[in-house]
């Protein structure tokens, strides 16, 4: 009985073999710290090569609005990279959900709320029999979503052709949408008042008429804020972010532990899925129209930005704030070099380095502080 | 052969004639043991006797070719661990089921973790769970820095213990170890020896794998000897001596020859 009652007090107390694990490990264990220095290293260089215009708020903004909405798809790729797998057929997903619901706008004359959700439960579906093929098969997510890539870009050629009598374009959704609640939601900027309030003070940059030079902060930022914040939580703390870490990290003693590894997995194919629907419905809706080329390459930009915010190819360890700097690393880069005097040729060198540096880097992280011996 | 008073109860986990085949490979033909309440059987026989394939057909692992399995004497057949789990039967795996990726307090609760919090905000009570795996670990014996550490930079042993912790934590009716004591120090193996026992003072039944035939005698109730994928036989601790276990446990094998030759040293 002493003697537990002695060991309990030598457990109160902190571990005497745990003093040096200080801030710094700590700090080390996370896997966004690369991306976080990589952005600070990309902003510091951008800062001095670049036009002082790039980090204006309007430069910002030109920034952070295709970056966020590459940063939605690379978000649900490091989820679905986290729980051990890849999908290559987002960018073709989005084509494809984009002809969708283009297509139930205007040919089937579907209101919004109709085609949004439909669009959505498709998507949903598709991404949930990618996931189903990857498991029963047990055929590497590479090979089956690689096929996906080209069978959902082919579709959507035909589709479009289809719905369009011979285009590869699809356009006059601007006329059929109207312009409620729900596609602001959508489309379009937010906090307008805001930045009117803010030009009329003389806060933010103005045109000689008193319109601010930004209008807003476009919807697909908030969204992209949004879903990371809830993609972070969801990994950190809830049951099925736990259960995301163990599928990727050894589904079998995970499966052996009580996780439903298969449920998880097709769950994280039919999430991404989503991303890509959701990517499609907000640049449809503020386009106005659809092609064949929508979210070309798109699988491979959301892998890099997941890679580059620290989600190890192998599954098991990643983070969602770490894809959110990638993608907004990666939207530094591709707009930041038009700013500066290198020719944006450049830009395919500079991502290519960055990968590279990033998959140096979490492969010596993960040896170093999670103890992969 | 094993009568008296365990063999009054159902049995709570009870199987007859099960075979499991792997493509060509027949890794059970007709296996048949049982575990009541309060008993501790063990499972021994050589590498390869298909103990290991045995006890994943309990914990819904692997699927068995055919054969019955009843549990508390209803007939069952579990599709996935999970359901195992729920039917209160826990196992520490022989491979531990551990991902190195992930923290102490994760994988200590994996697949059982407990909620707080309305849907759709509910969460894992990290806080609690912190305190139950620093509390479970330090019963075992193991004083973990800190609950938040990789499994991957635990040793061999700690990690052993993390899975014995968890599997005896959540562990309700059966408690299934895979040579659980293979990498452990003389501190800790006597821990786990002393936890089978308190596990079957509570009244679970436990199954447990070990090489070690001075373990095994000292805690098992039963033991049923495999070879070759069969029953070689069940004797109750009464019946059998320490020596005769051991000449069973190597699959009926002459050891004493083998003793003579190393110099009695076996
Ligand atoms: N997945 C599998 N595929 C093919 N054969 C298998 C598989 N798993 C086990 N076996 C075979 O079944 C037999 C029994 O294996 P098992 O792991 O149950 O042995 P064991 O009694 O646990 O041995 P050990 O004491 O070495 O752990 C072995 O011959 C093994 O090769
Ligand atoms: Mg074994």
């Amino acid at each position: 009985m002493a003697q537990i009652e002695q060991q309990t007090t030598v457990a109160a107390k902190p571990d005497e073999r745990i003093r040096q694990v200080g801030f710094l490990t700590h700090m080390m264990r996370r896997p966004e710290l690369g991306a976080v220095a990589g952005l600070v290293m990309v902003v510091v260089f951008f800062f001095f090569a670049a036009d002082p215009s790039m980090f204006s708020l309007s430069g910002l903004m030109t920034i952070l609005a295709p970056a966020s909405q590459l940063g939605i798809l690379a978000i649900a790729a490091s989820l679905l990279m986290i729980g051990g797998e890849f999908d290559l057929s987002i960018g073709s997903m989005v084509a494809f959900t984009g002809l969708i619901f283009g297509a139930l706008l205007t040919n089937f004359g579907q209101p919004l709320w109709i085609s949004i959700v439909f669009t959505l439960m498709l998507a949903a579906v598709m991404g949930a029999v990618n996931g189903q093929i990857v498991i029963r098969t047990r055929l590497p997510s590479f090979i089956v979503t690689l096929a996906f890539l080209f069978i959902l870009r082919g579709l959507t050629l035909v589709g479009l052709k289809w719905a369009t009598g011979g285009s590869t374009q699809l356009r006059g959704i601007e006329d059929v949408v109207g312009d409620g609640l729900l596609r602001q939601v959508f489309s379009g900027v937010a906090f307008q008042p805001l930045f009117n309030w803010l030009a009329e003070h003389d806060l933010i940059e103005k045109f000689d008429n008193g319109v601010p030079k930004v209008a807003g902060v476009p919807v697909s930022v908030l969204w992209f804020v949004g879903i990371t914040g809830a993609a972070t939580w969801m990994l950190l703390r809830t049951r099925v972010g736990n259960w995301i870490f163990a599928a990727g990290g050894d589904p079998v003693a995970a499966r052996n532990s009580g996780v439903p590894v298969d449920r998880v997995k097709t769950g994280l194919f039919a999430l991404t899925a989503c991303a890509a629907a959701l990517v499609a419905i907000i640049t449809v809706l503020d386009a106005g129209s659809t092609d064949a080329r929508r979210g070309f390459q798109k699988e491979f930009e959301a892998i890099i930005a997941a890679v580059i915010g620290g989600s190890l190819l192998t599954g098991g360890y990643g983070s969602a704030i770490g894809a959110f700097f990638g993608a907004i690393i990666f939207g530094l880069v591709s707009i930041g070099l038009t700013y500066t005097q290198f020719d944006s040729d450049w830009f395919q060198v500079f991502l290519g380095s960055m990968l590279l540096l990033a998959v140096l880097f979490n492969n010596f992280i993960r040896r170093k502080v999670t103890g992969e011996r | 052969m094993a009568d008296g008073k365990t063999a009054m109860s159902t049995p709570v986990i009870e199987v007859n004639n099960v075979v499991k085949h792997y493509g060509s490979v027949i890794a059970l033909s007709g296996v048949s043991m049982k575990v009541s309440q309060g008993e501790v059987l063990c499972l021994l026989g050589d590498n390869g006797a298909g103990k290991s394939t045995l006890i994943k057909t309990l914990s819904g692992v692997v699927r068995p070719t055919s054969g019955d399995f009843l549990v508390e004497g209803k007939p069952v057949a579990f599709n996935s661990p999970r359901d195992a789990l729920d039917a209160g039967i826990a196992t520490v795996y022989q491979d531990l089921a551990m991902i190195p990726l992930m923290s102490i307090t994760r994988n200590f609760f994996m697949g059982r973790e407990p909620l707080k919090g309305i849907p759709p905000f509910r969460h894992i009570d990290f806080k609690h769970c912190n305190a139950v795996t620093h509390e479970e670990m330090r019963k075992i014996g193991i004083d973990i820095r800190d609950p938040n550490q990789a499994v991957g930079t635990l040793s061999g042993g700690e990690r052993q213990c993390v899975a014995i912790a968890r599997a005896v934590y959540f562990g309700a009716k059966v408690l299934i170890l895979d040579e659980p004591t293979s990498a452990l120090g003389v501190a800790q193996t006597s821990m786990v020896l002393k936890y089978i026992h308190q596990v079957q003072q509570k009244g679970l039944g436990v199954i447990f794998i070990t090489h070690n035939v001075r373990h095994a005698y000292a805690v098992g109730s039963r033991f049923t000897v495999l070879n070759r994928g069969k029953t070689l036989g069940t004797c109750a601790k009464g019946e059998i001596s320490i020596d005769e276990l051991q000449n069973m446990m190597a699959g009926g094998k002459e050891l004493q020859t083998l003793s003579d030759e190393l110099g009695g040293t076996i």
